[in-house]
C-alpha cells in the first residue's frame, strides 16, 4: 500500500482486497465497540461526564496560552526542562540534541502519536541512535516498517500468525525449533528481548495523554507498563506532546481519565496512569535524572484560530474509528498518515494541508455513529463536512456537483429537473429496476447500480400527502 | 524563539475573549481545583467502599486479601506467595512501618532498595486506594520506589482500610494533603491491575511488560 492520504482511493480499495487484512478486522474493532458499551452501561453518569469532557476541552482551548505558560511554570519548579517546537523538523533537532547530550545510543519509547506525527524514530536513526518502541503492538509494527493502523491497538490489522511470522524472522538468535501455541509465548518472548532494551536504554521518550497545569506534571496511560519503565530506568526522560494536551487540574485530568478508557477499550481504567512531576529527588532510589518536556505546535495554533478548533478537543481514544463503517472495511492504513477513522479524516487536512488530504473527509457515510461515541461530543460529521466544502471550493470540485448545486439553491429549477429526470430515468429503468451504467455518473455506477425512480419525485408525493391524495 | 511565536499563535487565536477576564477565569479555575469533585463518583456509601474496591480489584484479576491489622501482614504475604510458587524474598522501599512488621518470622525476607532486574517480588504502601475502579494510588519516595511496581513479576501492596475512598477526586484530595496545594511526587502511580496487552489477536495477556500477578493486602484495623 503506497504511502499518503493523497492514494486514499487506491488504498481504500487494495484494503479491501486484502483478505488476511479483513480477516483481522472482522473481530477486533467490534470487540472493542462490545466492551465500551458494557463499560458505560456500568457508569450511569457517563453522559454527563461526555458534557463535563467538552467543556473542559472548550474552556482549555479558549485559554490555552495561559494554560501552557501556566504547566510550564509549574514543571519547571518541579525540575523538568522546557522546550517548544513549532514544527516537527524542530521538535526532531531539539529532541535529537537532548539525546546527543546524554550520550545516549540507545532510546526506548513509550507509545506516542505526536512522536509518529513528527517522525522522530527516523529522524533519531539517522543520526546513528538505536530506537525501540516498547508498547507490543508498536514493536511489532515497527518491525515491518509499518505505521500504526489505530491509534490505540497499532497493531489491530495483524492476526497472531502474522505476529508470529515476524518473531521467528526477527529474533533469528532464537530457537527454531521453539512453539508458540498461543498469544502469551509471544508476548513472553518480546517481554524478555525489551527488558533488556529497557535496562541498557540511556534516554526513555514517551507521549503525554495530558498535561496538568495545576502540578506541572504529564499523565501517560498504559496497560502494559511500558511507558513506566521508559520513564524510570533511563537516566534522561523526554515527553513529547502537543500543545492540546494541557489541561488545567487534577480534578478536569480525572473526568477526562474517566471518559478515556471507558471509550477506549471499555475498561473503567487503565491498569497504569502515572502523573510523573519531574526529575527524580533527592533521596529517591530510582527515577530519571533529568526530565524534559517538548511543547509541538506543528499546525494546531492555525487549526485553534480557524473553524476547526473542536478536532483539538480529542483525547486520542479511538472510538470514533472503532465504531466507523468506512474504518472497519479498510483499517487505518488506507488513510495514509497517522491519525485514521474519522479523527484522522478531520486533523490529517488541518495537520497536513487540504492538497494532501482531501480524500479523507469525504471517506465518511455520515452515519455520525463517531459522534455519538465521541467522550468530548467532537462534531465530526460537521468537521467533515467543512473540509469537504473547504474541498470543493479550492479545487473547483467535481462539476456535476457544482451543477447540482447550482440548482439546488433555486427551488423551482430544481424541482423542474428533478421531475424530468425521474420521468426520463424512471421510462428507460423501470423494466429492469436499476442502471449499471450512467453517463456521467460512472464515479456511482462503477461500484454500484443506481436504483431506477420509480414514478414521482419525493417532493411530488410530500405535497401529495400533505394534500391528502391517496397513492 | 518559538516558545514565544508559538505563545502569541495561540494568543492571537483565542483572544476574542478579551484580556483581564481570562485571566481571572484561569486562576479561578486553578485555585477553585481543590474543592471541585466529579459526578457521582461513589455511588455507595462510604462503609462499602472496601467491598467494592474489592471487587473491582479481583475483576482486573488482582489477588485481595483482608487482615484484621497490621501485624497480621507478613503471614498473608507469605501465605501469598507460597500459593502462587514465588520464593519468599521481597524488595521493599524503607518505609519504617513496613520494616517494623515481623518478617522473619513469617519466613519472609526483604530486601531494601529499588527495585533491580532480578527482583521476583516488590512490595509497596499505597496511599490511597479508589473504590469505583478498584485503584491504588502510589507515591514514589526513598520508602516507596516507583520500580517495584514494574520491574517484578509479582506486585504486592499494601493499603490501609480507611485510605480507601470513593472516587478519584477524593483520592487527589488525599494527594493535596499529602504533598500541598500544586505540589506532587515525582511519580503517582494509579494501577489498577496487572500488566496485560491485547495487542496479539485482540487476546488479553498479563504480564506484558510489568508484573503478571498484583496482590493487595487490605489492613481494616
Amino acid at each position: 500500500m503506497s504511502a499518503g492520504p493523497r492514494d486514499f482511493k487506491a488504498n481504500a480499495a487494495t484494503a479491501i482486497a486484502d483478505a488476511g487484512l479483513q480477516r483481522a478486522l472482522a473481530g477486533l474493532p467490534g470487540g472493542l465497540v462490545a466492551q465500551r458499551t458494557a463499560a458505560v452501561a456500568r457508569c450511569p453518569e457517563f453522559e454527563a461526564l461526555r458534557d463535563q469532557g467538552r467543556d473542559i476541552r472548550d474552556h482549555t482551548l479558549a485559554n490555552l496560552d495561559l494554560y501552557l505558560e501556566q504547566f510550564e511554570t509549574n514543571a519547571k519548579h518541579a525540575g523538568s526542562h522546557v522546550h517548544w517546537a513549532a514544527t516537527a523538523t524542530e521538535a526532531c533537532k531539539i529532541i535529537a540534541d537532548i539525546c546527543a547530550f546524554a550520550n545516549a545510543e540507545l532510546v526506548v519509547k513509550g507509545k506516542s502519536m505526536v512522536s509518529e506525527e513528527i517522525g522522530l524514530n527516523a529522524h533519531l536513526q539517522r543520526g546513528g541512535l538505536e530506537v525501540v518502541e516498547t508498547d507490543l503492538g508498536e514493536y511489532i509494527i515497527q518491525n515491518r516498517g509499518e505505521t500504526p493502523s489505530h491509534i490505540i491497538a497499532p497493531a489491530i490489522h495483524l492476526t497472531q500468525a502474522d505476529v508470529e511470522a515476524d518473531f521467528r524472522r526477527l529474533h533469528d538468535h532464537l530457537q527454531k525449533a521453539r512453539v508458540f501455541h498461543d498469544p502469551a509465548d509471544l508476548v513472553a518472548e518480546a517481554r524478555a528481548i525489551l527488558r533488556e532494551k529497557f535496562l541498557a536504554a540511556d534516554v526513555g521518550i514517551t507521549g503525554a495523554n495530558f498535561l496538568i497545569s495545576e502540578t506541572g506534571s504529564s499523565i501517560i496511560v498504559t496497560n502494559e507498563g511500558n511507558g513506566d519503565l521508559t520513564q524510570i530506568l533511563p537516566k534522561t526522560h523526554i515527553v513529547v506532546a502537543s500543545i492540546e494536551k494541557v489541561v488545567p487540574t487534577l480534578n478536569d485530568a480525572a473526568t477526562l481519565l474517566k471518559l478515556l478508557a471507558r471509550s477506549a477499550t471499555g475498561q473503567d481504567m487503565t491498569a497504569y496512569t502515572t502523573f510523573a512531576t519531574g526529575p527524580r529527588r533527592a533521596g529517591d532510589l530510582d527515577g530519571p535524572e533529568a526530565c524534559h518536556i517538548v511543547i509541538v505546535d506543528n499546525g494546531r495554533s492555525e487549526m485553534l484560530a480557524g473553524d476547526m478548533r473542536e478536532a483539538l478537543r480529542c483525547i486520542r481514544c479511538g472510538a470514533c474509528m472503532n465504531h466507523c463503517p468506512v474504518y472497519n472495511a479498510i483499517g487505518g492504513h488506507a488513510y495514509g498518515w497517522v491519525y485514521p477513522g474519522p479523527i484522522g479524516a478531520v486533523l490529517t487536512p488541518g495537520l497536513l494541508g487540504l492538497e494532501q488530504a482531501a480524500h479523507l473527509p469525504n471517506a465518511s457515510t455520515f452515519c455520525g455513529a463517531c459522534e455519538t461515541v465521541c467522550p468530548v461530543k467532537i462534531p465530526l460529521v460537521k468537521l467533515m463536512r467543512g473540509w469537504r466544502t473547504a474541498g470543493h471550493e479550492c479545487n473547483g470540485g467535481a462539476w456535476p456537483l457544482a451543477a447540482w448545486s447550482f440548482a439546488a439553491r433555486r427551488p423551482r429549477l430544481y424541482h423542474g429537473s428533478a421531475r424530468f429526470a425521474a420521468a426520463i430515468l424512471g421510462a428507460i429503468g423501470r423494466s429492469s429496476g436499476a442502471f449499471h451504467w450512467l453517463p456521467f455518473a460512472r464515479g456511482w455506477t462503477r461500484h454500484r447500480d443506481l436504483a431506477a425512480p420509480q414514478g414521482r419525485t419525493f417532493q411530488q408525493l410530500w405535497s401529495e400527502t400533505k394534500r391528502g391524495v391517496p397513492r | 524563539m518559538s516558545r514565544d511565536a508559538i505563545l502569541a499563535k495561540v494568543r492571537d487565536a483565542v483572544s476574542g475573549a478579551g484580556g483581564t477576564e481570562r485571566v481571572t477565569a484561569v486562576h479561578e479555575r486553578l485555585e477553585e481545583a481543590a474543592r471541585a469533585t466529579g459526578p457521582g463518583a461513589a455511588r455507595h456509601s462510604m462503609a462499602e467502599w472496601p467491598g467494592q474496591f474489592q471487587t473491582a480489584l479481583e475483576h482486573q484479576t488482582a489477588a485481595v486479601i483482608r487482615v484484621a491489622k497490621a501485624a497480621d501482614i507478613p503471614q498473608a504475604v507469605a501465605g501469598y506467595l507460597s500459593s502462587v510458587g514465588a520464593a519468599a524474598t521481597l524488595r521493599a522501599g524503607s518505609d519504617r512501618a513496613l520494616a517494623s512488621l515481623s518478617w522473619t518470622e513469617a519466613g519472609v525476607s526483604i530486601q531494601p532498595g529499588a527495585a533491580t532486574a532480578a527482583d521476583a517480588v516488590g512490595l509497596s504502601v499505597a496511599l490511597a486506594g479508589i473504590a469505583e475502579t478498584g485503584t491504588l494510588v502510589l507515591a514514589s519516595s526513598a520508602e516507596n520506589p516507583a520500580s517495584l511496581a514494574f520491574l517484578p513479576e509479582t506486585h504486592i501492596v499494601v493499603i490501609d482500610a480507611a485510605r480507601i475512598v470513593g472516587g478519584m477526586e477524593e483520592a487527589f484530595d488525599l494527594v493535596r494533603g499529602a504533598f500541598g496545594r500544586g505540589q506532587m511526587p515525582r511519580a503517582l502511580n494509579l494501577i489498577s491491575g496487572p500488566s496485560r496487552t491485547g495487542d496479539i489477536g485482540g487476546r488479553i495477556v498479563l504480564g506484558a511488560h510489568g508484573p503478571r500477578r498484583l496482590c493487595v493486602v487490605v489492613v481494616d484495623g
